[in-house]
């Protein structure tokens, strides 16, 4: 058992920002915190935000477990954590405009060009294209750890459809309506500006050919999909039509909108779908989802895609290594969040390292997320950690490894009152013609004591994310 | 020489449908070796959507049928002023690096087959006579008979039925030259062949290989040749698929039936 950082406890005292808190939870009866538990949990089921797990089984519209303690941090906590991630998604697009254009990174031989350019993420389609404000990722979600009182560090970043938005809202809004007492007796920054924000940096990137108001459009695969819900709860709050493939169809110079009145111009879109399934006439041909043409309205200015296809190549776990150079190369500046130590398997030093030290490695695949296909060295049997070995010595290419991090900790209610558990935190980082950070994100908390995967596919539960005003 | 290109293409629809949305690659490239004197594209009741120049230096044009139509034909006529540069790609423009075309496709995957096909290449002194050696053993190994393929045989299928049309040929060099570490892709385009005009053959495909020191380099196994002034490049991509001159759906059910004509000749001086 690693020994971790205690957000609330730390050297025998309360951390200030957590001072009203002891008082709360001591003076919440067993019973009275049953009854709230149940309480939150019957809204979340009537709002109706569920979380389908992959691969699973069992039922699909399982609630993801929400954990009533909140998380906090104070302003100065972060003002830092705000300039950092701000500092990174501006460095992120600035290399996805390289890397389809000039390609300076690669040239200045900071970057292999084969880790671009042979990135399966890498979209030939958008070479020598510059999207409007020189963007490529609208919402950059950075997943942040952290190990100490002022040590935070970047496990990775996600710049094509970073999902979990709709939790911080609605884990906000059910705290404030459980327990309003809190929120007068703390100054709590609000997030709920999230969605107005959102919808200002999508019209803020509006095509060239746009001349009037832009129409914003959000593109789901539709309500199969695992994130559905969170699809139409943000285009519900910021007031925009939430379509499929089938509702928009390329005619002429534009995109447009089937409508009651009939056709209507559509400008920026919103897409959570994946690159592959946006244009079957670019793309995959045999996608239903996408909407045929859209590529060639794209490129010709006629409309705007969010995040731009190709961005993807900026935030695979072997480019991930190099962000804090392009911090250097692009923005002349030292990064202000960490990166964890990285071991390439694809290379063969690090390769040996690692397969000898797989009992203390976190080891993941390049492209994988979600929490599937990792390894926990120290969690981990002797026959696992063999079986994950021969995968390595299969595919090197495919696995990077990483120390495994002792995450900080924040109490948290278990059966028998609270107890502390590992936690991350994913903020919502947007760009257009702005950058705009909303004080908070989404705290994942891994409920099984001891454990370090927080994934909801997982079992991790989430809670609501504080920050205090100064 | 001088070439006139007349390529018409025609769609029928068992039940008329609803739109049709088409992208084409279907102008001629700008490079040293050919100049479009004038050239022309058309579609029966077509809207012209946006054009750009891509990545890869192809100028792609989006085009629109609103519906409901049961028969949509694209008209291709031109005359293009090539010159013999023995399969170079000189003074070409284009934004995408190499290194992307080492990227494998399905139809390019290579099998023990390819695989051993890509050593006969292992002696060479150079990446130039390398690419030679293997444009020359792909031709040895499918022979050329039309019907023998459909559109989505693969390169590995090909091989190993020994035949195939300019699309297995062009297939199975990409797939071989990646093998050996040698980016390549397809390319699209138009051939004059045998002086007559004859039809079918018109419509052409083959490989180029990017050969250091000297850039991109055609090779056109199914005529044992590099591209010359018989020649006419349209657009190029990783396989097929990604390189076709015309790609389109048609909002609707029901058959679609294609027919294409082609015709490229020589104009006399």
């Amino acid at each position: 058992m690693i020994s971790s950082f205690n957000e609330m406890y730390h050297n025998g005292t309360v951390r200030p920002p957590y001072a009203r808190l002891e008082d709360w939870t001591k003076a919440m009866p067993a019973e009275l915190r049953q009854m709230k538990q149940a309480e939150a949990e019957a809204l979340f089921r009537r709002i109706g935000i569920t979380f389908a797990v992959y691969g699973e089984g069992g039922d699909p519209d399982r609630l993801i477990p929400f954990d009533m303690f909140p998380r906090v941090f104070t302003g100065a906590e972060w003002a830092r954590l705000e300039r950092g991630i701000k500092q990174r998604a501006r460095a992120l697009n600035a290399f996805l405009v390289d890397v389809y254009g000039r390609g300076e990174i690669v040239r200045a031989g900071r970057v292999p060009a084969q880790l671009v350019y042979r990135n399966e993420a890498y979209e030939k389609a958008v070479a020598g294209f510059v999207p409007p404000k020189g963007v490529y990722s609208h919402i950059v979600g950075v997943d942040l750890v952290r190990t100490g009182p002022d040590d935070f560090f970047v496990l990775e970043d996600n710049c094509r459809t970073p999902s979990g938005v709709s939790y911080m809202l609605e884990n906000r809004e059910i705290m404030m309506r459980m327990f309003p007492g809190l929120f007068r007796e703390n100054r709590i920054e609000p997030v709920d500006s999230y969605p107005q924000l959102l919808r200002r940096t999508l019209a803020s990137v509006a095509p060239v050919k746009c001349d009037t108001e832009p129409t914003v459009v959000l593109l789901t695969p539709g309500h199969f999909n695992s994130a559905y819900y969170e699809h139409s709860f943000l285009a519900d709050l910021m007031g925009v039509e939430l379509v499929e493939g089938q509702d928009l169809f390329v005619e002429g110079e534009f995109v447009w909108m089937r409508t009651t009145e009939g056709p209507r111009r559509v400008d920026v879109i919103y897409r959570r779908i994946d690159d592959a399934f946006i244009d079957p006439l670019c793309f995959r041909p045999d996608s239903m989802l996408g909407i045929p043409g859209l590529m060639d309205v794209y490129r010709s200015g006629g409309v705007s895609i969010c995040s731009a296809p190709g961005a993807g190549v900026a935030d695979d776990k072997a480019v991930y290594t190099h962000v804090p150079d392009m911090i250097r190369f692009y923005l002349g500046e030292e990064p202000i969040l960490q990166n964890v130590p990285t071991w390439q398997c694809g290379n063969a030093d690090d390769c040996a390292y690692v397969l000898a030290n797989l009992g203390d490695l976190v080891v993941k695949e390049v492209h994988g997320s979600g929490g599937y296909g990792m390894l926990v060295g120290p969690g981990s049997t002797a026959g696992q950690i063999a079986g994950f070995a021969a995968r390595i010595r299969a595919n090197p290419g495919n696995y990077i490894a990483q120390p495994t991090l002792a995450l900080s900790t924040v109490p948290t209610f278990v059966e028998d009152g609270v107890a502390p558990r590992h936690v991350d935190l994913r903020p919502y980082c947007l760009v257009g013609e702005r950058i705009e950070l909303v004080p908070g994100g989404l705290t994942r908390v891994a409920l099984k004591d001891g454990s370090l995967v927080v994934n909801s596919s997982q079992g991790g539960g989430v809670k609501d994310t504080w920050v205090l005003a100064e | 020489m001088i070439l006139t290109v007349d390529h018409v293409t025609s769609y029928r629809y068992a039940q008329p449908v609803r739109g049709v949305v088409q992208s084409h690659r279907l102008t001629p490239s700008v490079f040293d070796g050919q100049t479009a004197l004038d050239w022309s594209v058309s579609v029966s009741d077509g809207l012209k959507g946006g054009g750009f120049r891509d990545g890869a230096g192809d100028w792609v044009q989006g085009w629109s049928v609103p519906g409901p139509v049961s028969a949509i034909t694209i008209t291709v006529r031109g005359t293009v002023r090539t010159q013999d540069l023995a399969g170079l790609l000189r003074g070409h423009r284009e934004a995408i690096p190499r290194e992307a075309y080492l990227n494998e496709t399905a139809p390019t995957r290579v099998d023990a087959a390819l695989a051993e096909l890509a050593a006969s290449a292992s002696g060479a002194s150079d990446p130039l006579d390398a690419a030679h050696r293997l444009s020359v053993a792909v031709a040895g190994a499918i022979a050329y008979r039309p019907g023998a393929t459909r559109s989505h045989t693969t390169a590995a299928e090909a091989l190993a039925l020994g035949e195939g049309v300019c699309q297995d040929h062009a297939h199975a060099l990409i797939a071989v030259a990646r093998h050996a570490a040698l980016p390549a892709r397809y390319v699209s385009g138009y051939l004059m062949s045998g002086g007559d005009g004859s039809l079918g053959e018109a419509a052409h495909a083959w490989t180029e290989i990017w050969v250091q020191g000297l850039g991109w380099i055609g090779f056109d196994p199914a005529n044992a040749c590099c591209p010359d002034d018989r020649y006419v490049r349209l657009g190029s991509g990783l396989d097929a698929q990604d390189a076709a001159p015309i790609r389109g759906t048609a909002r609707g059910p029901g058959a679609e039936v294609l027919d294409v004509a082609v015709a490229v000749q020589a104009v006399q001086q």
